[in-house]
């Protein structure tokens, strides 16, 4: 048996996406920037999916800036709002302290050049606190960026009451929904949100596609010099087919919204209920306030590579925030910031569904799972502290 | 990343795991904080290790690195275990990638502070047998 169950990686591109970008290959195939009708058939092509990516978003077409993915369009939103801000003199910019490492990169380039980041604490439910955005806001802050939804360990943040503080105050708002865009219902203008980031990977679009929202109103700076694509912010010919496919995507998944989030929910308790059985186990971040399909636990006295390795034997494909790989030595920042010691953030796994998973599928993880976990831990003289009781 | 096929058999079949109750050496290095502890038992007889066991945890590379040492130095001497090297260590692995080249670190480190646990109780058993201890070693 094959189960993927790594969806929070990325997903598998769906059919309708895949058979609604081929022609864009071969017939639809024009230079939205030309006059003539083969150009003209791809401009009307780039605006509907404008559109499409709007209307789930409820923001207008004008609204939606399309990037080469999440990454680009955090960086873009977090270094406009910087610069919105120096140019008042205000270097004070708040975010949280699990954010993607696409927005705490970039962060860390702006306190290099002189702004000052404060990181609000998630505290060991993986959620930031309404009041903690409240007081940490000051006179000189520029931006506020919280992530909708944390990609590690799936929670849901407090976006509209975070919006709502910002917006009372003058403050940018920025949100990472690169995980929550087709997976929970948006809404950009109930949510008080300025800028909101997306990625079409996330949600069985393709790759390297991606969007960025941009209020109405906020003046949005030239990310990459070149021709007049994207209204002259964003140059460089755009990237039909995966644009295309994006918005196919995006209508696709967003339509059957409750029924995917039903089914996924219904995966993610079966796996929730039979993994809390196994002794030391526990659920990161969480239980209620979570995304459809993330689900992370940490299981004491081993370590998550060897757990990949062995479930990836078996056919399953999960992930780990457990990063010896890196170098570092350091486990997830992710869970580090849910106050998890060094030891027991390193027996980390992660399993991410979506609706393209099923019950026999988790059922297979089930089973292959807790053979694993005890085979590791047999062979562990860190568990065998643990059952000493050291 | 991936692994060679020979790590992934220390890795998924590791020779020589568990433990040795009576033990002349046991050695354990690393820790828990950074992700990986190795701990390797001995049994020295006529100054050759005649048993090896050990208790990994950590990732795939050090698994298969603890394995494949416990493999290398069984049989030896004492003298020629303390020659180990990481590096002899990966060769025989075929290899691990940059980031995995501390967990053969960590497998050489084990394998001599279990012969230096050894040494100290070796020792000590010739001090507390100081009558028979003719030899004066
Ligand atoms: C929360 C979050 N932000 C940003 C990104 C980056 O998106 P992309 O891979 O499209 O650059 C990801 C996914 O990798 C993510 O999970
Ligand atoms: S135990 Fe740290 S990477 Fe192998």
């Amino acid at each position: 048996m094959k189960v993927y169950a790594d969806n929070a990686a990325t997903t598998v591109v769906s059919k309708e996406v895949v058979n609604a970008m081929l022609p864009c290959f071969t017939k639809i195939y024009g230079n939205p920037s030309s006059v003539h009708t083969i150009g003209q058939e791809a401009a009307i092509e780039l605006e509907n999916a404008r559109s499409t990516i709007g209307k789930w978003l409820n923001a207008e077409p004008r609204e939606i800036f399309f990037t080469s993915g999440g990454t680009e369009a955090d960086n873009w939103a977090i270094q406009n709002a910087a610069a919105i801000g120096a140019k008042k003199n205000k270097r004070h910019i708040i975010s949280s302290r699990f954010e993607h490492h696409a927005v705490l990169h970039t962060l860390n380039k702006l306190e290099k050049q002189g702004f000052e980041i404060q990181l609000l604490e998630v505290y060991n439910d993986g959620l930031v606190r309404p009041e903690d955005l409240q007081s940490a806001l000051r006179e000189d802050t520029a931006l506020v960026t919280i992530m909708y939804a944390n990609n590690e360990i799936g929670t849901v943040q407090p976006i509209s009451q975070l919006g709502k503080i910002c917006r009372d105050h003058g403050v940018i708002f920025h949100t990472d929904a690169v995980q929550a865009v087709g997976h929970v219902p948006i809404d950009v203008k109930e949510e008080f949100i300025d800028l909101l980031s997306l990625s079409a990977h996330k949600f069985h679009g393709p790759k390297g596609v991606g969007a960025l929202y941009c209020r109405k109103g906020l003046p949005l700076n030239v990310f990459i010099e070149g021709g007049a694509q994207e209204r002259g912010k964003r140059g460089g010919t755009e990237n039909i087919p995966s644009i295309v496919g994006m918005a196919v995507a995006l209508e696709q998944i967003s339509r059957n919204m409750e029924r995917n989030s039903d089914k996924v929910f219904a995966l993610h308790n079966t796996l929730i209920e039979a993994l809390s059985a196994i002794p030391r186990s526990r659920l990161n971040g969480s239980r209620e306030k979570r995304l459809p399909g993330i689900v992370n636990f940490c299981f004491e006295g081993i370590e998550g590579e060897a757990m990949l390795l062995m479930l990836d034997a078996l056919g399953i494909c999960a992930s780990s925030g457990s990063a010896c790989t890196s170098g570092s030595l350091d486990p997830s920042h992710v869970l580090l910031a849910l106050g998890l010691p060094h030891e027991i953030a390193h027996g980390s796994l992660r399993m991410s569904f979506s609706e393209y998973n099923n019950k026999e599928e988790v059922d297979y993880i089930i089973e292959k799972l807790p053979p694993i976990i005890q085979r590791l831990r047999s062979m562990s003289p860190v568990w065998e502290k643990i059952e000493r009781g050291e | 990343m991936a692994y060679s096929k020979i790590v992934m058999d220390h890795f998924e079949n590791p020779r020589n795991v568990g433990k040795i109750m009576d033990a002349d050496g046991i050695g354990e290095v690393g820790n828990a904080v950074c992700g990986d502890i190795m701990k390797i038992y001995l049994k020295i007889e006529d100054d050759t290790i005649s048993d090896v066991k050990f208790n990994t945890f950590g990732c795939g590379a050090a698994i298969a690195a603890s394995s494949m040492t416990t493999e290398l130095i069984k049989g030896k001497t004492v003298d020629q275990a303390l020659q180990l090297t990481n590096k002899a260590v990966m060769e025989a692995l075929d290899g691990l990638p940059p980031v995995k080249h501390h967990c053969s670190v960590l497998a050489e480190e084990a394998v001599k502070a279990a012969i230096d646990d050894y040494y100290k109780k070796h020792n000590n058993k010739e001090v507390c047998g100081a009558s028979t201890c003719a030899t004066g070693k």
